[in-house]
């Protein structure tokens, strides 16, 4: 535990150098100019983040506004469906918080999971979805907040293509008026572990469970810092500003003793096609360029990341690893499940950890939370759903 | 796929020049061509930051200086035999040139679904029930799809989740997530917009084209929600 590699030497601080910004050497273009000039030409609504929203800086040390609530929830198909204890998470600290968010009926995935694994589909297709999406966030007066990684990069490249390609925005806006909408643009993309980020502070006053003897490894989503890559939030006193602050911020703040090891840039080896249909790939990916990397070198309590993808093939490929004899057994949380943990929320009734994968007991328990009662509050609350006592279980019984 | 990948050139014999040539201006007349391609310093910066690189015979490099080159012959060989290896996650981005080799694969994929040929085929065998959950249902993945059949490399939790599916479901907090067949709690109406953009886009034409059998599926399914709700739409 005594060698892994001390965040201060990334940071610069090893060497005196202190990163300061310089967006006029930027080398690319601020989109924020192009989205409010082609609102200027009448060619698009722009919806504003609501105030308040807390300012933070991207890559190249342009500003981006993150909105504090009215959120409209972009949720993501993976966490829904196999994961749901992440986007549970996220709401979870939106009610600890008090703040008003919206979860909305009126919302389809972006679609680009089987986009990237198929191909099966076209960019007036796909920006469409998008701007279908924004038009809805829209219409309810709340700010759109991308849950998944891979939705929040693809509508990046969507925003990109519609900045650039007038015949594609005259498609898109055709196809949106054929079904009486307009063209809106937010004025921010959002991820949601940006929101995580900005508030981590406050989730940190309402901390309940100590986490400073904890080691966590943090792993970067590719679709979030590598697509249209300028469009992530950086912090010179986090890693010196040379890799992203999301997720290492929020460890941070929350006592978390937060770890490097050498593969960190590596993906996850979801693969879009490959998690689904070559999962051989997936497995192996995961365990030798990820998990045995980060166990070697760091042997961590828990791998955190965010992204749906990420999660999923983190955490499930180790079963196999396991089977093998590899050096496996990390458990892998998203940020807002490490949050509201830390915030005392419930392991089952809230995070869902009962749908994840590797092992997480141990960590629990190294937390001190007893997980056996833990589990058996649970069991006690479904056996109420299956008596018929109660038919679904509520936010306050979560808190119960 | 044969190993190794032959990257002289002359596979394909029998395929007409001019065909690979009209697929290689297919791929160059796309509208993002020209952000994912400028040359290549051949530095492979790409490759080393591939993942699929490490675990397939593929690489970013090669297929980014076959387009570069305009070879079409080489070009017709990667987009048979080696752009469905390419994970999307775009590491490869890290570019010195400013190329997106994965942006470039997005493209290459696209034109090989649209021209129906064999590898998009071969590369879909398997994924149509994912496809049909998607443009169907507006979500990709949904909690029923958790089943031991489908995933037993990721053992018997599983069968646990898949056993406890519906109850589990309900004992979520958040009212859109108590669903099995869906992600999320969808509006009928928010499905039908999605139908709609599919057949406005051409998409459904693209699905014909690679898998006939499952247009013939998602034709009955939206059709008839489309009439219900008043449209009069007709997939040809």
């Amino acid at each position: 535990m005594s060698d892994f590699i001390p965040l201060d030497v990334i940071n610069g601080g090893a060497r005196g150098r202190k990163f300061e910004w310089d967006t006029a050497r930027a080398p690319t273009e601020d989109y924020h100019d192009a989205v409010l000039q082609l609102e200027k030409e009448g060619e698009w609504e722009v919806q504003r983040v609501p105030e308040p929203y807390i300012e933070v800086n991207t890559r190249y040390g342009r500003v981006k506004r993150i909105p504090i609530e009215r959120t409209w929830h972009h949720k993501s198909c993976g966490q829904c469906g196999h994961i749901p204890g992440y986007s549970t998470s996220i709401y979870w600290l939106n009610r600890k918080l008090g703040l008003d968010y919206l979860d909305p009926k009126d919302q389809t995935s972006c679609t680009a999971w089987n986009y990237y694994a198929s191909a099966t589909s076209n960019p007036a297709a796909q920006a469409s979805v998008a701007m279908r999406n924004f038009a809805a966030a829209a219409e309810t007066d709340y700010f759109p907040i991308i849950h998944c990684g891979t939705s929040f990069g693809h509508y990046k490249e969507v925003r990109h293509e519609l900045i650039h390609h007038h015949e594609l925005r005259r498609k898109v806006r055709d196809v949106l008026s054929r079904l009486g909408k307009k063209l809106v643009m937010p004025e921010e993309i959002v991820h949601y572990s940006e929101w995580v980020h900005v508030m981590r502070h406050r989730f940190a006053e309402l901390q309940t469970i100590d986490m400073s003897h904890i080691t966590a490894t943090v792993h970067p989503a590719c679709h979030y810092h590598k697509l249209e890559a300028e469009d992530a939030i950086y912090d010179p006193e986090i890693y010196g500003a040379q890799r992203t602050a999301v997720i290492t911020g929020t460890l941070q703040a929350i006592g978390v003793n937060v770890a490097d090891y050498s593969s960190w840039y590596d993906c996850c080896g979801f693969g879009f096609r490959h998690i689904l249909v070559s999962r051989d790939f997936s497995r192996s990916f995961a365990v030798q360029r990820k998990i045995e990397v980060m166990k070697e070198e760091v042997n961590p309590d828990v791998t955190v990341t965010h992204d749906t993808g990420c999660v999923t093939t983190l955490d499930q490929s180790q079963f196999a690893g396991q089977a093998h004899d590899r050096k496996v057994g990390i458990p892998v949380m998203s940020d807002s499940q490490m949050a509201a943990l830390a915030m005392g929320a419930h392991p089952y009734k809230v995070l869902q950890l009962h749908w994840h994968n590797t092992n997480n007991k141990p960590f629990l328990e190294k937390l001190g939370i007893d997980q056996a009662q833990k589990w058996a509050e649970f069991e006690a609350a479904c056996d109420k759903l299956k008596s018929g006592e109660k038919k679904y279980l509520t936010w306050e019984d979560a808190d119960a | 796929m044969e190993f190794p990948l032959d990257l002289s050139g002359s596979a394909y014999r029998d395929v007409p020049f001019e065909e690979k040539e009209r697929l290689l201006d297919e791929v160059k007349s796309d509208l993002r061509f020209q952000d994912v391609m400028y040359g290549c310093y051949e530095c492979g910066i790409c490759v080393a930051a591939c993942p699929s690189a490490r675990f397939y015979d593929f690489s970013p490099r090669v297929i980014a200086q076959a387009v570069a080159r305009e070879d079409a012959d080489l070009v017709y060989t990667l987009m048979n035999d080696s752009i469905w290896d390419c994970s999307q996650c775009f590491s490869c981005d890290r570019c010195p040139r400013a190329n997106s080799p994965g942006g470039l694969i997005t493209i290459m994929r696209e034109v090989a679904v649209n021209n129906a040929l064999q590898t998009a085929r071969k590369a879909l065998e398997g994924y149509e029930r994912i496809i049909y959950k998607i443009m169907s249902t507006g979500t990709q993945v949904s909690p029923d799809m958790l089943q031991p059949d489908a995933f037993p490399d990721w053992g018997t939790h599983v069968h646990e989740i898949a056993d406890n599916l519906e109850i589990w479901r309900r004992a979520l907090p958040p009212e859109t997530l108590h669903t099995t067949e869906t992600g999320w709690s969808i509006d009928d109406k928010t499905i039908i917009e999605l139908y709609l953009i599919w057949h406005m886009t051409g998409v459904m034409d693209m699905i014909k084209g690679v898998d006939e059998g499952l247009f013939m599926i998602l034709v009955d399914v939206m059709e008839e929600r489309l009439e219900e709700a008043g449209y009069d739409v007709e997939f040809e």
